[in-house]
């Protein structure tokens, strides 16, 4: 069979540096075609190559066996080849039905035909099993259905090619499964699909072919059967990935943090939480459950009602600042949008949050030099350059130095959201060792996760959400993944007795 | 080996961006020796620079409200309100002090305090009314401006004649050969330079114009330091015009007529970004300097109508940009 799209030893080079070489690839009508590998490896490259959003510095990229040159990602669309990227792109203030037919509207004689399109942009969100209103506005709507319009807007084009960067990284496992149902449909009607994940199961359950790439360079291809999660674990990393997990410890000393009856708008609801000294604290749940909504709160980002008591002492409400002075910080799940200026330099993110510690009244340049060394040591940050732009970092290293960042406060009580979002398994583990030996040395710990492994595989106890409210808490063995989404959805745990 | 070539040609692109407006500035020069040999004469520097003091000061506050991702539209309005504020005051203590330098510390005062007040109005509406900087300042700037005219009943404030002349030293006046608008002017430059490369306040500016998310995550006081802004650049304005009063003693409708604009278009030719994130206040005082450059070199010059001397500045400002961008895109 010719393949739909293929790259015949495809090199890539920016600049001096090269960063795919000599790639060959097929990509065939009717399949879906997985591609992994660690951050940094070269999928998005490759993806944008193949989608004509970067062209390749040697080698041919092939449509239906033809050597084509795209001039541009409208080129590729052309000939239906549609990418979905990892952010958005989309007009946050147009609405949904705008943005589906952004560029191809549907006319009438003379106007704009909004009931065909509406009714056009109903029928696809139906089939996404997504209840948007096709007249609201895309900045309020979530982060999954955002997901969700991009596919639809994907779906409601000519597509033979579906290049997905990463799809399901901000969709819970249901909405991932609707995803799923649409895949196979497009394949049954001959599309070939390619998509990367971070999601090992996921790619066990969905995928016909994979592709591993690493450091550029394709290491292992072939049918999905061929492969197993650990297999695929080491081509990707190029070693055998021993337990992921650091031993489970007890944590457990007096309480530095109870907060009680803690509400915050409608997202959170009489939320009440204690956390011990040494402990590492889980805090699980659905995405949009109010996980994030009430460390928000509890730290001071939010507005809430309710008490927090930090070390025995009152916390103020909505002052993020005097809690970080009393040792409780915040890291966010959102590296790009609210944790590191992309745009700025690694010295100048790290000091960020405490520069009056390097402020008397002029910044001390070489204490803030200090501080980077010392950080890239101890988080083994890999810059290429120190004086390099923050953006320009691996997602991994990123999330390292934002590690770094919240860490430089000299915190007692951290909470760490999503702390591998989008990470490769190299770097996951590296962080899970990093945040067991901060709890051993007597740090206490939240830790927020839509992983249910990485939830279950760190924390000591753990809280469930639903519905902006805790509906439980889950110590030493019950904390199994059937307990955490029995709660998590709203139902109560299955206990011994009762079975 | 191939670290090194990166390294080079990165550099030489932070060098075009940097060396644009000093190169700018340098051209200017030579063409203004070129075409006038009085050009160089110590009359004219002195007279080009003690004109720029006045949009130079208050661009200096201006940068450090765009670099923090703000704008202020209100500062030429706001100069002649509190010029003509300034004035009412001082002529009306006057009869009851009689005369001498404390009327004029009065007048000093008043104008500092009155910059202080409506600078922290703008920045009030702006952090805590949560309104959009160029809607709020376009309104005060409609509001001060026709607060001065109000004040001077549609004509001109004037100061009292023996006032003028008591005041008249502060702009006419100097040490060195140097005159004190310049020395203000290089004062407040140097300390803004200072402010805004090695301070907390000034990365903190940067940080917040570049995401104010992430200021906002990393506990950085968004709001106060947005604020502090606004009220630096109130303070500055005011500053201009205890400057600007003893030029020419008076005020009206007509005082800071497009001053927001020149400093503005000052900030930018500097290599400052319009929306924030970055910003340079020698780079401010560069830009202010080649726009009053081309003003000073039309009128000296027969060559071109001094009457298309915004057209030059408008060709300068857009040319600037466009020259920053392909600098950074590359």
């Amino acid at each position: 069979m010719t393949p739909a799209l293929a790259l015949d030893s495809v090199s890539k080079s920016f600049g001096p540096i090269e960063v795919l070489h000599g790639v060959d690839f097929d990509l065939r009508p009717g399949e879906v075609h997985a591609l992994i590998g660690e951050n940094g490896a070269g999928k998005s490259t490759m993806m944008k190559i193949l989608a004509g959003y970067l062209s390749a510095t040697d080698g041919a990229v092939r449509v239906d066996g033809e050597p084509v040159r795209f001039a541009s990602s409208d080129d590729a669309e052309a000939r239906g080849i549609v990418m979905i990227h990892q952010e958005f792109n989309l007009a946050e203030h147009l609405t949904v039905e705008e943005n589906i037919f952004l560029g191809r509207e549907m006319t009438g004689r003379f106007f704009l035909d909004h009931k065909k399109m509406q009714a056009k942009t109903a029928e696809l969100m139906q089939s996404l099993e997504c209840r948007v209103a096709p007249t609201r506005r895309v900045s309020s709507i979530s982060v999954p259905d955002k997901q969700m319009v991009e596919i639809a807007k994907a779906l409601s084009r000519n597509l033979r090619v579906l290049i997905m960067d990463e799809p399901t990284a901000v969709l819970t496992g249901s909405e991932a499964k609707v995803l799923f149902k649409q895949v196979r449909r497009l394949r049954e009607e001959g599309a070939a699909i390619l998509f990367t994940s971070h999601k090992l199961d996921e790619i066990m359950e969905i995928a016909d072919r994979v592709t591993v790439l690493r450091d550029g360079e394709v290491v292992a291809h072939g049918p999905v059967a061929d492969f197993t999660e650990d297999s695929m674990a080491a081509a990707m990393v190029g070693r055998e990935v021993s337990d992921l997990f650091p031993p489970k410890r007890k944590g457990g000393g007096e309480v530095v943090l109870e907060a009680s009856n803690v509400t915050s708008g409608r997202a959170v609801e009489g939320a009440s939480v204690t956390l011990r000294k040494g402990e590492i604290l889980g805090i699980g749940g659905l995405v949009g459950a109010g996980r994030t909504e009430l460390v928000e709160a509890l730290v001071g980002l939010r507005n809430r009602s309710g008490e927090v008591r930090l070390k025995g002492e009152t916390l103020p409400a909505g002052d993020v600042a005097e809690a970080r002075k009393r040792g409780f910080v915040y890291l966010t799940e959102d590296r790009k949008g609210a944790g590191l200026l992309l745009e700025k330099t690694l010295r100048e993110n790290l000091t960020l949050g405490v520069l009056h510690r390097f402020a008397k009244p002029l910044i001390d340049r070489k204490a803030e030099d200090a501080a980077l060394t010392k950080a890239i040591e101890d988080y083994d940050i890999r810059a290429p350059q120190r004086d390099m732009k923050v953006g320009n970092l691996s997602g991994g290293n990123q999330q390292k130095l934002l590690l770094a960042k919240v860490m430089l406060a000299d915190p007692d009580v951290v909470v760490i959201d999503e702390p591998t979002r989008g990470i490769d398994i190299g770097t996951k583990q590296q962080i899970y060792e990093l945040i067991h030996r901060l709890a051993g040395d007597g740090l206490s710990i939240i830790v927020i996760s839509s992983e249910m492994p990485e939830l279950i595989g760190l924390a000591d106890r753990v809280y469930v959400m639903h519905g902006g409210k805790i509906t439980g808490e889950l110590e030493g063995d019950e904390v199994t993944e059937q307990n955490v989404i029995r709660l998590a959805t709203g139902l109560s745990v299955a206990r011994e007795d009762a079975a | 080996m191939s670290t090194a070539t990166t390294n080079r040609t990165g550099g030489m692109k932070i060098d075009l961006t940097v060396l644009g407006p000093i190169l700018a500035l340098v051209a200017l020069i030579v063409i203004g020796i070129l075409l006038n040999p009085n050009f160089l004469s110590y009359g004219n520097i002195t007279n080009v620079l003690a004109r720029s003091a006045f949009i130079g000061i208050i661009a200096v506050g201006m940068t450090f409200v765009i670099t923090a991702g703000g704008l202020d539209l209100s500062v030429g309005s706001m100069a002649a309100f509190i010029a003509g504020l300034a004035i009412l005051v001082m002529n009306t203590v006057l009869p009851s002090m009689g005369g001498g330098y404390g009327v004029i510390a009065v007048g000093v005062l008043v104008a500092l305090a009155a910059g202080l007040v409506a600078g922290a109005v703008n920045g009030l509406l702006v952090t805590k009314a949560g309104i959009e900087a160029f809607i709020v300042t376009l309104g005060t700037m409609g509001i001060y401006r026709s607060l001065v005219t109000w004040l001077a009943d549609g004509g001109t404030l004037s100061l009292d004649f023996a006032m003028r002349e008591l005041y008249r030293p502060v702009y006419y006046g100097g040490i060195f050969g140097i005159s004190w608008p310049i020395i203000v002017f290089a004062i407040v430059a140097i300390l803004g330079e200072i402010v805004m490369r090695h301070t907390a306040f000034g990365r903190h500016c940067a940080a917040i114009g570049s995401n104010e998310t992430v200021a906002r995550y990393s506990t950085v006081a968004v709001k106060r330091v947005k604020t502090m802004t606004y009220v630096l650049l109130g303070l500055l304005v005011g500053v201009a015009v205890v400057m600007y009063v003893p030029r020419l003693g008076s005020a009206s409708a007509s005082t800071g007529l497009l001053w927001e604009l020149e400093a503005i278009a000052a900030v930018i030719i500097g290599g400052t970004m319009l929306k924030g994130g970055f910003g340079r206040v020698w780079g401010t005082v560069v830009g202010v300097l080649i726009l009053s450059l081309i003003g000073n070199i039309l009128n000296l010059t027969d060559m071109v109508s001094p009457y298309l001397n915004g057209a030059i500045q408008g060709i300068i400002i857009i040319l600037a940009v466009v020259l920053q961008r392909k600098g950074g895109a590359e």
